[in-house]
């Protein structure tokens, strides 16, 4: 048996026009000082190997520092999980491998143990395929005993799926990677394979292979690793004009979305329309907050138009949360039976078939394009005249982020004050959506702030805006059931022990709600009291 | 993890050619294979061009000081791994009676830990009657009884079988084949073909006595994989295929 590789070279041609079959000969003769030498046929290490390397849109894995491939053989294959440096992690074989569509779910097995939490809900996507040529020489000792092999690999890789960040022309295609040289172990002999190694190291134009072969393949094909982040990350400088800021933002927003567009119209999984009604909020935020500096009417215009997106993509993304959470919800059950939900359940799928067909229509049809290729015009003409004469006497950006992010406090600590016991669910529901717009002027202006008193700040937001989410998330899933429920029998799709465990549903959803709002009063002291003003004064004088 | 063993007092009857094959054709069939090669002779060893050593012996091996892990070589073929004999395994009866715990179930214990590792084990035992060999009798799920078609061998055969019949507790298969079988001799096929009618637990494949066979020696390489479609090499095909599907 083999163990895997030792240590792989790369076999490159020195800098002159020295032809490269010449290389794998210099190697055969420096191991021909130690070794005898023989080709090896039919072995199962030889012959045409094809690999896919897999990872989640948003690079979950890469982010995680492992790396999962797909092996394939001549029916399935097997995945492999590895650490970043190539280290073995758990290996699991799977059958009827690569699926049609990208995978949601793994079989059962070592591999979907470790990865599942880290990548639910979103699917593997294909990321790069390699196809190689592998040939197998064995290193005899003087017995005639095979105590190392050399496996030298031409590999060819194609980009499977093109890079997120627009219109790189090398982001797609195919590339050759330089000859692959590695030598493996036989087991009990590992000092045999250390010799075979140190000699090939030894071979004028071999090098140690720096990067193992999914990362030379990105290199070739032109993909960075984690090339695609919800966040918000446009190069944004105290200095610059207001409005140029203003127009990167909106600038890095557009990009985001555009990037999920074709995730969602392929419906490969949540996320992609999760993340682009993020990037829509957080446009009509910033249009609402900061399209002071931008020409007039045009706030106004889009404004509207970004109110159309987000509200076209509600009803799918709200039947989306209903799935996800639709296990941990019968988890919750005490007197009723999960299998009472299933008909809830189908509802949901049906209802959800439908929306995501008039949400596709409407992604496809005219009104969206002319939003996002119009938008993205009018950004670039702003972001480009920003060195105009006229633009250098705007205010800028570090003056815009410090008076807006001042205003959106001032305005949740006095709307929040007035809050009683007694005031009603909508004056909670109004303040989330306050916390909402400082969180994301925050974020948009994070480049700005000191990181340790932006951090504070934003942790403390984050706790009060989990309550407020936690009290009208509770209360709007309960007002959906209820919705459901009247639909499921409009449409006699609900048996009694349905609605029964509904209402339970429901209950619990109240007492969450009750909850979250007993913890309100606490946190919102935190935030907006003596210490929670301190803070955001210190974030925005920057000085202790 | 299943155990093989073959095993037969007698020396000289095919007991190594065979361990060496099927343990070929198990790791041929994609089962990640183990031969252990206990007889101190080494011809298993020899026959994968593997030195008849281990380090610190036997003894390290039994008394646990040396993992039965570190002394696993790598033969030649895909998933076919082999602990090389050594000569201090002449003395393993000594170490074994020596050793904690039950003396006759120490091999047993010592395979233990490599279940996960392995889907089959072939134990190439010496000749003889000894604690080693009770041992052997213990670990093994198969016992595989080479017999050369004479009358003695088959006496032999049913001391064995009435000695593992008295074991208590778990008692492993007895299967058995004729090896080294020749065809023109006429008590072989009477032999041969009586014993197959009379007794369960014999195999319907003999392993013909063949100079193919004795190759091995030059060629340094189990038949199965030297000359694959030689007479032989499908002799040991059908052999293991046999066994295989029984156990």
């Amino acid at each position: 048996m083999t163990t895997p590789g030792l240590r792989d070279f790369v076999l490159e041609a020195p800098t002159g026009e020295e032809p490269a079959e010449d290389l794998p000969a210099a190697a055969f003769a420096a191991l021909s000082q130690a070794f005898t030498l023989t080709a090896q046929a039919g072995a199962s290490l030889g012959g045409v190997r094809r690999r896919t390397w897999l990872d989640t849109f948003d690079w979950r894995l890469y982010r995680a520092g492992l790396m999962l491939e797909f092996e394939q053989a001549r029916q399935g294959g097997r995945l492999l999980l590895s650490q970043a440096d190539g280290t073995p992690q758990a290996e699991q074989p799977v059958t009827g491998w690569p699926p049609r569509r990208p995978a949601l779910d793994l079989p059962p097995g070592p591999v979907r143990d470790r990865i599942m939490v880290l990548i639910r809900p979103r699917a593997l996507l294909p990321i790069v395929r390699a196809s190689s040529t592998v040939s197998v020489t064995r290193l005899l000792n003087a017995d005639g005993k095979t105590v190392a092999r050399l496996v030298a690999e031409h590999i060819t890789v194609t980009a499977v799926a093109a890079s997120p960040t627009a219109a790189s022309p090398t982001a797609a295609g195919t590339a050759e990677l330089p000859l692959r040289l590695t030598i493996t172990e036989v087991r009990g002999y590992p000092g045999q394979a250390r010799r075979a190694s140190t000699l090939l190291a030894g071979v004028p134009g071999v090098s140690s292979a720096s990067q193992g072969v999914f990362t030379a393949a990105l290199t070739a094909l032109g993909r960075h690793p984690a090339d695609y982040t919800s966040g918000v990350d446009a190069e944004v400088t105290a200095s610059m004009p207001a409005s140029v800021a203003v127009a990167r933002l909106l600038l890095r927003l557009l990009d985001t979305l555009k990037q999920n567009v074709d995730g969602v119209l392929r419906d490969i999984d949540t996320e992609f329309l999760h993340d682009l009604r993020v990037a829509v909020r957080r446009s009509r935020s910033a249009i609402k907050l900061l399209g002071e500096v931008l020409p007039a009417d045009l706030a106004g215009h889009y404004a509207a138009e970004f109110k159309w997106l987000g509200d076209l993509t509600t009803p799918t993304r709200d039947l989306d949360v209903h799935l996800l959470g639709f296990d941990s919800m019968t988890a919750q059950l005490v007197a009723a039976s999960p299998a009472d939900l299933e008909p809830l359940r189908a509802f949901l799928v049906r209802r959800r078939a439908r929306e995501f067909r008039r949400l596709a229509a409407a992604l496809r049809g005219p009104r969206f394009r002319a939003i996002t290729d119009d938008w993205r015009k009018v950004l670039l003409e702003i972001r480009d005249t920003g060195a105009s004469p006229r633009r250098r006497r705007e205010p800028p950006a570090a003056e815009l982020a410090l008076r807006t992010t001042e205003r959106a406090f001032r305005r949740i600590a006095a709307h929040g004050a007035a809050i009683t016991a007694d005031s009603p669910p909508e004056s909670l529901h109004d303040l989330r959506k306050r916390a909402k717009e400082l969180r994301y002027l925050l974020e948009f202006f994070a480049s700005l702030h000191d990181p340790v008193a932006y951090r504070k700040v934003v942790g403390e937001l984050k706790s009060l805006q989990d309550c407020l989410g936690d009290f009208q998330d509770s209360q709007v899933q309960r007002e959906e059931i209820h919705t459901l429920a009247d639909a499921m029998l409009a449409e006699r799709a609900a048996p009694a022990a349905t609605l029964l465990a509904m209402g339970e549903i429901a209950a619990k959803l109240t007492l969450s709600q009750t909850e979250a709002r007993a913890d309100f009063a606490r946190r919102f002291a935190r935030f907006a009291g003596p210490a929670g003003q301190e803070r955001i004064r210190v974030l925005l004088e920057g000085r202790p | 993890m299943k155990i093989f063993a073959t095993y037969n007092i007698k020396g000289g009857v095919g007991k190594t050619t065979a361990a060496v094959n099927l343990a070929y054709l198990s790791a041929a069939d994609g089962y990640r294979t183990l031969l252990w090669d206990l007889d101190p002779q080494g011809a298993a060893s020899f026959l994968f061009r593997i030195k008849p050593r281990v380090k610190g012996g036997g003894k390290a091996l039994i008394r646990g000081t040396k993992a039965l892990d570190d002394a696993i070589k790598g033969t030649d073929f895909d998933h076919l791994d082999l602990i090389p004999a050594d000569f201090t395994y002449r003395n393993m009866d000594l170490l074994l009676g020596g050793a904690n715990g039950k003396p006759t179930r120490k091999l047993a214990q010592l395979l233990r830990p490599l279940a996960a590792e392995y889907d089959h084990v072939f134990l190439d035992c010496p000749p003889s009657i000894s604690l080693v060999s009770e041992n052997v009798m213990h670990a093994a799920d198969v016992l595989l009884i080479p017999v050369i078609p004479t009358t003695l061998s088959v006496r032999t055969l049913d001391q064995l079988t009435e000695f593992v019949a008295g074991f208590n507790g778990r008692r492993p298969e007895v299967r058995a084949f004729f090896s080294m079988v020749d065809r023109r001799k006429k008590l072989h096929q009477e032999i041969v073909r009586d014993l197959a009618a009379e007794r369960s637990g014999v195999a319907a494949t003999s392993i013909p006595s063949l100079s193919m066979i004795e190759r091995m020696s030059v060629e340094r390489a189990p038949v199965t994989a030297f000359a694959p479609s030689s007479v032989a090499a499908r002799a040991y095909r059908a052999l293991w295929s046999e066994i295989s599907k029984d156990f």
